[in-house]
């Protein structure tokens, strides 16, 4: 059975199903009491960590009803009857079960209303660790299994093991959001839209996620089709890396810088630096994960990445949280996120978690070529602040002592208002195009609704406009202007970026060769 | 140096010793170093207020007089911190005695 749907990162996968929003399990008792109680031990922490990752979204009335399950959960005094039936042979689920039950009995039994309406908490704290020990640990998907269900966290895609194949196939998702950017920047095959039809799929499939589609029970004949495409598309792939050592130049001789974006230190490991001019967006919210990063886990990050990057620039952009990226902790539960509390204006609002991450680049920066830009400015005033905490916070380091030095600091323009009227940011050092939000707020199509799928285009005249716009007002006042969003890295999109005046993109990494290939046919 | 420390303070909170109280007043009790117990009378049952569980245990309505008493480093600025916070009202807004 064949399903079509959108290709959201090129590439082919054959391999088992895997489904993602599996229903839960029951508890398996262990062999040993050390096992029970590991069982539960860990239990508690996933409900704890569950509940403080929901205190950060929560307002306040929410967050003193979970840190007081927090605080119980925490206390050795609830769990203590437990271990100690485990360690008398019962199974981790009845002895939590058992201990519980008598915590709440006692509230049940009070005779203020206020204490007996406690035992509700009880219960619920009860099953938060019951669902814990209850789901099923083994999630892991097999080696080279391709994922299915309505969408996938980007943590999800994350914890994945990719390095032996496997792909993404989603009924819902969109080729914006950004577990799709991962996979194409980590070359993983993905495919969304598939819809309905897709529902309760099992065994082997085959993705093809050139053309966005996958067969389910494929035949014979569908098989060796499919190897047969994905044969040619791994020779396509191998032709094009003979670019990639190679600079980028266009069929008229242009030179065009081509970097890449980078969500997690760790990506650089399997970047050959000769093969790029550097990095041109390093992202930083997916550092930031489920908890908040110190000033050394951040500091850590950067300096790797500018260690490796040699004397090539990086350019790290400052936490772009919000819109469609929650950090629990940091950002706000809104209405219309997009359009709401995201980038710089949330690091603004949240001046303590900012400055963390601004003294962290300040000590990062004496060690290679970096350059810093801030997300989601609409005013020059938003500009100005930012830039006045990295003063204050430099003043602060170098009254301290600390080694530490002044990046030159750009913005992107991905807010139309910056687009339309550039020559209020005549003083910033760089401006970096972010073509996936400018995209979505001048078309008005939200990125990870695939219902607007078909208005989210870089190459509508309106957004083309906007860019030959930003690429003139840089030449015209000397300050460097790049494009780091996904149209970077697409070959149907390139020439356009070229022809509006860009000569500096930056790309996944997986789509480095694929590019340089694809300015190489551009006669600009 | 070991030292103790007993006082005793009315509760005032519209609710009492409950859950939200108790989740600020057993993480104050934790930042000392003192072992920290409370009791609704002199003569007790004491309860451990570092735990949250022992603490709601004790089921403390409005109207109590809270005993609160410390021994081991520390003790009486713990005493004295939590008969402040109990004092305070345990820092909620109960609609008076603060400002916007």
């Amino acid at each position: 059975m064949r399903i079509e749907g959108v290709a959201a990162a090129a590439g082919y996968a054959e391999g088992p199903l895997f489904e993602l929003d599996r229903p839960q399990g029951t508890y398996t008792g262990k062999a040993t009491a050390a096992e029970e109680r590991t069982s539960l031990e860990t239990a508690i922490d996933k409900a704890v960590n569950r509940l403080v990752a929901m205190v950060g979204t929560a307002d306040s009335d929410a967050a003193g009803i979970l840190e007081f399950h927090i605080a119980m959960l925490e206390d050795d005094a609830l769990s203590g009857p437990a271990f100690a039936s485990i360690a008398s042979g019962k199974a981790a689920d009845a002895a939590w079960r058992q201990a519980l039950g008598a915590e709440i009995a006692g509230y049940e039994a009070s005779d203020q209303d206020y204490f007996r309406a406690r035992a509700t908490d009880l219960r619920d704290i009860r099953d938060q660790v019951l669902r814990a020990l209850t789901e099923d640990d083994q999630r892991a998907a097999p080696a080279g299994a391709i994922l299915y269900g309505a969408d996938i966290a980007p943590t999800r895609f994350l914890q994945t093991d990719w390095s032996h194949g496997g792909g993404i196939a989603l009924k819902a998702g969109s080729t914006a959001s950004h577990v799709a950017m991962l996979a194409r920047s980590r070359g993983v095959p993905m495919v969304v839209g598939l819809g309905e039809p897709f529902t309760g799929a099992a065994g082997m499939a085959l993705l093809d996620a050139e053309h966005g589609n996958i067969v389910v029970a494929p035949s014979l004949p569908e098989i060796g089709a499919f190897r047969q495409a994905a044969s040619a598309f791994a020779a396509r792939q191998g032709k094009a890396r003979t670019f990639l050592a190679r600079p980028a130049a266009t069929r008229a001789g242009t030179a065009v810088r081509v970097q890449v974006n980078i969500a997690d230190p760790g990506d650089v490991d399997a970047i050959d630096i000769a093969t790029c001019d550097g990095v041109g967006l390093m992202r930083t919210e997916f550092l930031f994960g489920k908890t908040l990063p110190d000033e050394e886990t951040q500091y850590r990050g950067y300096r790797k990445v500018l260690e490796w990057a040699g004397g090539k620039p990086v350019t790290i952009r400052t936490v772009d949280a919000g819109g469609d990226k929650p950090v629990p902790g940091f950002t706000v539960e809104e209405g219309n996120p997009f359009l709401g509390l995201r980038g710089v204006r949330l690091s603004l609002a949240r001046p303590d978690i900012f400055r963390v991450q601004i003294r962290a680049l300040l000590r990062a920066a004496p060690h290679g070529n970096l350059k810093v830009m801030f997300p989601m400015i609409a005013t020059s005033e938003e500009y100005e602040r930012a830039a006045a905490l990295f003063a204050e916070e430099q003043a602060a380091l170098a009254a301290r002592g600390i080694a530490q030095r002044m990046p030159p600091l750009g913005i992107m323009v991905e807010v139309p208002s910056v687009a339309i009227a550039p020559e209020a940011f005549a003083g910033v050092a760089f401006l970096s195009i972010g073509s996936n939000d400018l995209t979505q707020y001048v078309m008005a199509a939200a990125r990870d609704n695939a219902a607007v799928a078909h208005l989210n285009s870089v190459r509508h005249p309106a957004v083309l406009r906007l860019i030959g716009a930003v690429a003139a007002f840089g030449r015209e006042n000397a300050i460097p202007v790049s494009l780091c969003g996904d149209a970077g890295g697409d070959p149907a999109s390139i020439p356009s970026l070229l022809e509006a005046g860009l000569r500096d993109l930056s790309v996944a990494p997986a789509q480095l060769a694929m590019a340089k290939a694809a300015i190489s046919d551009v006669p600009v | 140096m070991s030292a103790t420390a007993e006082a005793t303070v009315l509760i005032t909170h519209d609710v009492g010793l409950h859950a939200r109280p108790s989740v600020k007043f057993t993480k104050l009790a934790k930042s000392f170093a003192a072992d920290v117990e409370i009791a609704l009378a002199a003569n007790g049952p004491w309860f451990d207020a570092k735990s949250i569980v022992k603490v709601m245990a004790a089921k403390a309505p409005k109207g109590t007089v809270l005993h609160v008493r410390a021994n081991g480093d520390g003790a009486s600025d713990a005493v004295r911190a939590l008969i402040e916070l109990v004092q305070r009202d345990f820092d909620e807004d109960a609609g008076h005695a603060r400002s916007a």
